[in-house]
């Protein structure tokens, strides 16, 4: 081979496959060899698919040679464990799905495959989507190709979807879905130096996508630049009358605005989100963004979103109680894991205790609490009103001239697999969502973009924030912090 | 807000989830942690606001009241634990 293929961006292997400087089955198998030389020490994947990826590349070099090429013909993917794959392990990284292989395939990949792009496999993630760290996975923690310099201590990617992002910075695909409930697209992307979006909700059909919180779930790519990012988005978007929330409206070429560049534009900066005790290294990053924008002729203003620190504990209502209805499916009846009882209540209870994993069940036990009889106005309504509000304070800065917002992505660098301050405590956890939660309450598109690097060499990621459905204005700004930044944020190989 | 041993065992129980008598302590003051943290909303005056019901301005899409879809319930089946003739199996529900 040339060059080692799976080094190339997305966009530049789909060039070298139009330009026919390699085949699709070169590059896919390029990934499955680089998949099982690192997967053993990563553990990103909890499936892989070769036979399948090859017998798909091996179509897509039919269409490449015919010139009936799709957007992302040939193109290596990992799919998150929560997608449905007809026929494929889809399990969302839980105990209680043992053995489930859907009969059918969710709509977002779908649209990939129907684009051209071929499945390499699926990839780890928190249970059911509930964590920030990849370590509630029933198929254990997913280690961050990143090390501390200095240390050789195993690190999280983030989560929930921490396999995706891992995979993403470790050149183990071309790009990843993935799915953003409270911040588990940008959280991990920033963790890792990856791109990833959360678009605005609606974009991206919910249909097939196994359910966590219904209001608040998206899909969306990480990727590792910006222009790989947009042009998986273009892919995975689009309206699905299978899912009553998908939006009909046009989906634009989002990789056509990448270059478009922020003159003009004007970049809020929310006064809320200079949280107490912000490690300098965060504080000096976001400034340096707001620099960078400037520079490329962006007018950056100050805003006010007051109700900015009651997203996290309104999210801890609205989110568990959606989930705890969401997962009653899961009984032992119809699909995954059954452990037999007494009578039908013994066996529901026995199978949801020996099949769920502990933040689940916390999760599910919270939100039963909450939606209980006498509870329901003084949390759920409650909190469905904070949201109000919270909607209210972006539309209110959007109403005030401001097209996009900067903040922090996440509130430091990735932390260690195990860390003990975290696990005594779970509402320490939740904060790692703190800047990110606040979007998926008032459903806005996100974007996080890897723009620097802490004291110990780790990556540090930037969160652009939305008008609904302007996703391209959030590939613009982010491509200028992208180029401006111009750092290589590639983990130094140690697997 | 807060939680006793016995609010967590009835929980546990209308969750449909198994609580052992030795876990009961440890989920009751992870919850409350939890509740702990969600509590600051009572600083919300939240007079006069409506409950949001959907982040985007949009009404429910409705399809007509047809059957769309069905014929294949050996697909239905496929993934169950235990089936027959293409239902469901499950314990005796009915004496």
């Amino acid at each position: 081979m040339l060059t080692d293929l799976t080094k190339l961006s997305l966009a530049a292997a789909r060039k070298g496959l139009t330009d026919k400087s390699f085949t699709a089955s070169e590059l896919t198998g390029a990934y499955l060899g680089a998949i099982e030389a690192a997967n053993p020490a990563i553990n990103a994947y909890v499936a892989v698919t070769p036979e399948q990826a090859m017998d798909m590349a091996k179509d897509s070099d039919a269409r490449l040679a015919k010139g009936q090429a799709g957007p992302l013909e040939g193109i290596p993917l990992g799919i998150k464990d929560l997608f449905s794959t007809k026929g494929v392990h889809t399990q969302a990284a839980s105990h209680i799905l043992d053995g489930f292989k859907p009969e059918y395939e969710s709509t977002v990949t779908a649209n990939l495959w129907r684009d051209g792009a071929v499945m390499l496999g699926k990839l780890n993630m928190d249970e059911f989507a509930m964590g920030s760290s990849n370590e509630t996975s029933y198929y254990g923690p997913v280690i961050s190709p990143f090390k501390a310099e200095g240390s050789n201590a195993n690190l999280v990617p983030g989560g929930s979807s921490g396999g995706s992002a891992a995979a993403v910075a470790a050149w183990l695909c071309a790009g990843a879905t993935a799915t953003d409930t409270g911040g588990s697209i940008r959280q991990p992307a920033a963790l890792t130096g990856t791109v990833g979006i959360k678009p605005t909700y609606g974009r991206c059909s919910r249909w097939g996508v196994v359910a966590f919180a219904s209001s608040l779930d998206q899909a969306g790519p990480i990727a590792r630049t910006v222009e790989d990012a947009a042009l998986l988005m273009t892919s995975m978007s689009g309206f699905d009358p299978k899912d009553s929330t998908s939006v009909d409206m046009a989906v634009p070429d989002f990789a056509a605005a990448v270059e478009r560049g922020v003159k003009g534009l004007t970049i809020g900066v929310p006064r809320e989100y200079r949280m107490d005790g912000m490690p300098g290294e965060i504080e000096k990053l976001w400034t340096q963004g707001l620099e960078w924008l400037k520079a490329e002729g962006a007018v950056i203003k100050d805003i006010s979103l007051p109700h900015t620190k009651y997203a996290l504990p309104a999210y801890y209502i609205v989110a568990p109680a959606e989930a705890s209805s969401n997962l009653a499916r899961y009984d032992g009846v119809k699909f995954g894991l059954r452990v037999s009882g007494q009578d039908i209540t013994d066996m529901y209870e026995l199978t949801r205790a020996a099949g769920f994993g502990r933040e689940v069940k916390r999760r599910i036990m919270i939100g039963t609490y909450v939606l209980s009889a006498g509870y329901f106005d003084a949390y759920y309504v409650k909190a469905q009103k904070v949201r109000t509000l919270i909607k209210k304070d972006f539309e209110d800065a959007f109403h005030g001239g401001v097209d996009a917002i900067l903040t922090p992505a996440t509130p430091s660098a990735a932390f260690g697999i195990g860390d003990e301050t975290l696990a005594a405590d779970p509402v320490a956890m939740y904060l790692q969502d703190v800047f990110t939660v606040t979007v998926n309450m008032a459903g806005l598109p996100g974007i996080a973009v890897p723009a620097g690097k802490d004291g110990k060499g780790l990556p540090l990621g930037l969160q652009l924030i939305g008008k609904p459905f302007d996703e391209e204005t959030l590939f613009a700004a982010a491509r200028v912090i992208e180029k401006s930044a111009d750092m290589d944020f590639s983990p130094k190989r140690w697997w | 807000m807060s939680v006793d041993a016995t609010t967590v065992k009835r929980i546990g129980r209308l969750a449909r989830i198994r609580i052992e008598e030795h876990e009961v302590a440890g989920y009751q003051s992870e919850i409350n942690s939890i509740l702990g943290f969600i509590e600051q909303l009572s600083e919300v005056d939240v007079t006069g606001v409506e409950p949001m019901t959907s982040v985007s301005p949009m009404v429910l899409r409705r399809r007509d009241d047809v059957v769309s879809d069905g014929g294949y319930p050996e697909q239905i089946v496929a993934n169950a634990p235990l089936a027959e003739d293409n239902f469901f199996m499950v314990p005796k529900v009915v004496e």
